[in-house]
């Protein structure tokens, strides 16, 4: 096999300095796109929910791992700080608290597997054609963190002054979701014993005993 | 070949069209459309995140993680509901749902 000139000098490249860590980057890439794919694939296809949200969680971690390849470790440690640590948790709490047969629940895969696949074909179509229109049109240049000498430094130079308003709408949007899922699953159950404080401290000894003096020999 | 933008917009594409395939063929699980729903928003944050390093402009991070956070509130609200449908109901099937429908 005749290695052409072109090859050459990119096989030269890989081995200098920077070459070598972009090639490792591509690598990389394939690998962990390779993950983040089929991790997903099995998300949808496993039997058992709780296999469903362990590969959650690897498509997680495996993006987390594409963005810190071009730069923004910020929003991948964000990833998986939210994502796994937070809302898969989540997940997997529900998923075994609540006491389900699956089985029952996988009737049907196959039965819409025709009609979500022609779906799911659609929707890649439509993805395609518009990013191939708009690839073309990134004319900046490749920065993870413009203006700035690291990435958490760059956000956090506009989170709070540009982005403040928005910022606050998200810190809002929690707010409002923590109350709904509190309200929504809070339940004051009758028969539960419960402390209370205000009863505790209320109770005088009066209430608590009385002393009798039974004679000898009766008992009470 | 160097890592473009297109290599993100491929894996992009790729997750957001499992988790819409994954919507359709889980129809009666609703655990796993939830699940469904945060791999489309997770594609949308690794599109907005790959435009925002590429172009140099830090503003599609910023509104990823929005997005992180619009993701974490909806599945906090979703599984909510979830439970206090399966303490009423005793099941979680969602061809039910409609029942009080009028």
């Amino acid at each position: 096999m005749k290695i052409t000139e072109p090859e050459r000098q990119g096989i030269a490249r890989c081995f200098t300095k920077t070459g070598a860590l972009r090639a490792l980057a591509v690598y990389a890439f394939w690998i962990l796109a390779t993950i983040v794919v089929l991790s997903a694939v099995m998300v949808i296809a496993a039997r058992n929910p709780v296999h469903s949200v362990l590969f959650l969680i690897l498509t997680f971690f495996t993006s987390a791992g594409l963005l810190v390849l071009i730069g923004a470790e910020f929003i991948a440690m964000l990833l998986v700080v939210v994502y796994v640590g937070a809302v898969a948790v989540l997940f997997l709490f529900v998923v075994m608290m609540l006491d389900v047969d699956f089985v029952e629940l996988k009737q049907g895969f196959l039965s819409y597997l025709p009609f979500g696949l022609l779906v799911g074909a659609v929707f890649l179509a439509e993805i395609v054609l518009a990013s191939v229109s708009s690839v073309g049109a990134v004319t900046g240049n490749f920065d993870a963190s413009p203006g700035a000498d690291t990435n958490t430094e760059a956000i956090g130079q506009v989170m709070y002054t540009e982005y403040l308003l928005l910022f606050q709408m998200a810190g809002i949007v929690l707010l409002v979701s923590m109350i709904g899922a509190i309200v929504l699953t809070l339940r004051h159950r009758p028969n539960v014993k419960r402390q209370s404080i205000a009863k505790q401290t209320a109770r005088r000894r009066a209430d608590a005993f009385e002393l009798k003096d039974p004679s000898s020999g009766q008992g009470i | 070949m160097d890592l473009g933008l297109s290599h993100y917009l491929a894996v992009s594409a790729a997750l957001f069209t499992i988790g819409v395939v994954g919507i359709f063929v889980n129809r009666k699980n609703i655990i796993v459309i939830l699940m469904a729903i945060e791999m489309i928003l997770l594609s949308v944050n690794i599109n907005m995140v790959a435009f925002s390093v590429f172009n140099g402009d830090i503003t599609g991070q910023i509104f990823a993680m929005v997005v992180l956070t619009i993701a974490a509130a909806e599945a906090a609200v979703g599984l909510a509901i979830l439970v206090v449908f399966f303490r009423n109901r005793g099941d979680i099937a969602v061809e039910n749902v409609d029942l009080m429908k009028g």
